[in-house]
């Protein structure tokens, strides 16, 4: 296996006296699908924080490509590579597609007290990258509020690869979405991990998970019950893993399996 | 939902065709557009036909542009996410500083800017601060500062004058300085009485025009106007002002650095404040504390009517900039017919209104909520 870019090591995170993350250990290799499963409650949210810097954390070391590193605030992971889609999408529903796309990093020409937006390239690198992730905008113009759940997570993926994202963050892209809209997102997730971009996807849907993972991180409690490779585990071992073992085991009595 | 006919374009068959009506229809400024045509045909039908001439113009777009230069900041502001309810109050504060700089300091034209518009900015960022670091809505906030500056505002011309309500001498004083052009008076003067010298406009029987020329706040509410618009659109500041005020947090994942475009836009907003302060100062020749009395109202009507949403994120320059214009004719309109002047509150509570229930329909068509 090639070398991760980014691995963390025995993550702590505390909120006074509340344990978020006791220790957790966790790594992402180019071009793979890494899965971190949890339930609600386990730790992803607060995980994924310290990975794109938005938190630090109490104790353990983050090393990306090899060095170790410490992330200030989102924008250092960012210029590292590590990009994050967050469950609300930071997406702005009343500006347009290209507004959104380029948010914070607006090209621009011109010089002095005339820099001035790029407005044309902007749009075309826009709408060219949103068709090799498979959807033709009607306009570049269009607000974000007029596209669906699963074009709004392909414009936040579009424009973490376009801007060279090594790592893609997933958080829960597929927990509000249909059916349909769901498959769509996954198989874009599959075409960012062909592109050579290490993908971690946070779901707590094993089919989801099982549909495009190639290793699988289960989080439960602030803790982590190790990393299993595609083939080795099977959908019904990483539920029982989510929910602490015995408590399924009681549920699943009275559910007959269907959960 | 838009109006599109299914022509296939070369490039792209799901490329829609959009009609420029369609185009229009998602502008943030279709309210005051359509305000403004309304009330132009009000006027035309119902006022003295003095009101539409060259001088008539003028006449109403000098108030206008006043109301105007606070708006244009307080619709940045506004699509900034934030409120400024101390610009009316700043004003009369500005106002003091600039005249008290002038008249008991004794300082030129230069310095005096200079010191009120440096003390608009330390409002402004202080504004800024206490809504950035408490996490208060900075209705409330600026709520404050408006009994704040008010109350600074008579207290420091009591002090100024030892003990009178009115600080008067200030224009005499700078009468001669070389910069009072680019802040009182009328510009193109020359270029006025050439047309009336050619009888292209209408002139006194001593050879005046009518006009003596544009009003120098109407030069600024131009310049801002047009600036404020490339700013918005075109720029990178632009976009992380909309950005701001669509959702702060989202934009703060993105990189925008979003307490820093809220207070340089709480500054930009005071500083029009101040520069408001200057220009009427400097004409009246004296100043008062009630200078600028419910303009911060005023301000945001115009931003409003404009097309700003109060829940940030939308809206336009040019909308503050038509909704001023609306303002001034409404104001000013009613002297030339004849109805009574009373009647100014209701007109404007209405228009108020209207223009909210028409951006809301606008921001669901935007956004495609329903």
């Amino acid at each position: 296996m090639t070398a991760p870019i980014v691995r963390m090591e025995a993550i702590e995170k505390h909120f006074g006296n509340i344990i978020a993350l006791a220790g957790v250990s966790f790594d992402v290799v180019p071009g793979e699908c890494h899965c971190l499963l949890g339930d609600n409650g386990a730790g992803k949210s607060t995980f994924i924080k310290i990975m794109s810097g938005v938190q630090r954390p109490s104790a353990g070391q983050i090393f990306v490509e090899g060095q170790p590193t410490t992330f200030r605030n989102p924008r250092e992971a960012m210029n590292a590579g590590i990009a994050t889609v967050y469950q609300d999408l930071a997406m702005i529903t009343l500006m347009s597609v290209t507004r959104n796309f380029w948010m914070g990093r607006e090209p621009t020409k011109g010089w002095g007290p005339f820099r001035r937006l790029d407005v044309k390239n902007a749009e075309r690198i826009t709408i060219e990258s949103m068709r090799s992730m498979g959807i033709n905008l009607r306009e570049a113009d269009q607000a974000v509020g007029t596209l669906s759940g699963g074009e709004r997570q392909t414009i936040a993926i579009a424009r973490a690869v376009h801007f060279g994202a090594k790592v893609l963050i997933l958080d829960e892209p597929t927990s509000a979405l249909g059916v349909r809209q769901t498959a769509k997102v996954l198989a874009t997730i599959d075409k960012v991990r062909k592109r050579g971009v290490g993908v971690v996807f946070i779901t707590h849907n094993v089919r989801h998970a099982m549909a495009v993972g190639d290793r699988f991180t289960v989080l439960n409690r602030g803790r982590t019950h190790g990393t299993a490779k595609r083939g080795e585990i099977t959908a019904e071992e990483l539920q029982n893993l989510m929910a602490g073992g015995q408590e399924l085991e009681a549920l699943e009595g009275s559910l007959a399996g269907t959960v | 939902m838009n109006e599109t006919t299914a022509k296939p374009t070369a490039q792209d068959e799901r490329l829609r065709h959009t009609s420029w009506i369609a185009q229009l229809m998602k502008r943030p400024e279709l309210g005051a557009l359509s305000g403004l045509a309304f009330v132009t045909v009000f006027f035309a039908l119902t006022a003295d036909p003095v009101m539409f001439s060259l001088s008539g113009i003028l006449n109403f777009l000098s108030p206008a542009a006043q109301v105007g230069i606070l708006a244009i900041g307080a619709s940045l502001l506004m699509v900034g996410g934030e409120f400024d309810l101390s610009v009316g109050s700043m004003v009369a504060f500005a106002g003091l500083v600039f005249g008290a700089t002038v008249t008991v300091l004794d300082m030129p034209l230069f310095v005096a800017v200079l010191v009120t518009m440096l003390t608009a900015i330390a409002i402004g960022a202080t504004n800024a601060q206490i809504v950035l670091r408490t996490g208060l809505p900075s209705f409330i906030v600026t709520l404050a500062l408006l009994f704040i500056l008010r109350g600074l505002a008579l207290v420091g011309v009591k002090w100024a004058t030892g003990g009178s309500t009115q600080l008067r001498g200030i224009a005499d004083r700078v009468s001669e300085d070389p910069l009072l052009p680019f802040l009182a008076g009328d510009a193109f003067s020359g270029f006025f009485q050439w047309l009336a010298d050619h009888d292209v406009i209408a002139k006194f029987p001593n050879g005046a025009p009518m006009a003596p020329g544009v009003p120098i706040e109407l030069v600024w509410f131009l310049a801002l106007t047009a600036i404020a618009t490339w700013v918005l659109l075109r720029t990178r500041f632009g976009n992380w002002i909309f950005a701001s005020g669509g959702d702060a947090a989202a934009a703060t994942n993105s990189g925008v650095p979003v307490r820093r475009v809220k207070t340089y836009l709480f500054i930009i907003t005071a500083c029009c404040a101040a520069l408001v302060a200057v220009i009427t100062v400097l004409d009246a020749g004296s100043t008062d504390p009630r200078r600028g009395f419910q303009k911060e109202f005023e301000a945001i009507i115009a931003a409003v009517i404009g097309g700003c949403l109060l829940t940030g994120g939308y809206g336009s320059a040019i909308g503050a900039f038509l909704g001023s214009i609306i303002f001034g004719m409404v104001m000013i309109g009613l002297t030339y017919t004849r109805i009574d002047q009373d009647w100014y509150q209701v007109f404007l509570g209405g228009m108020l209104l209207i223009a909210v229930l028409f951006n809301n329909a606008i921001r669901r068509r935007v956004t495609g909520e329903r």
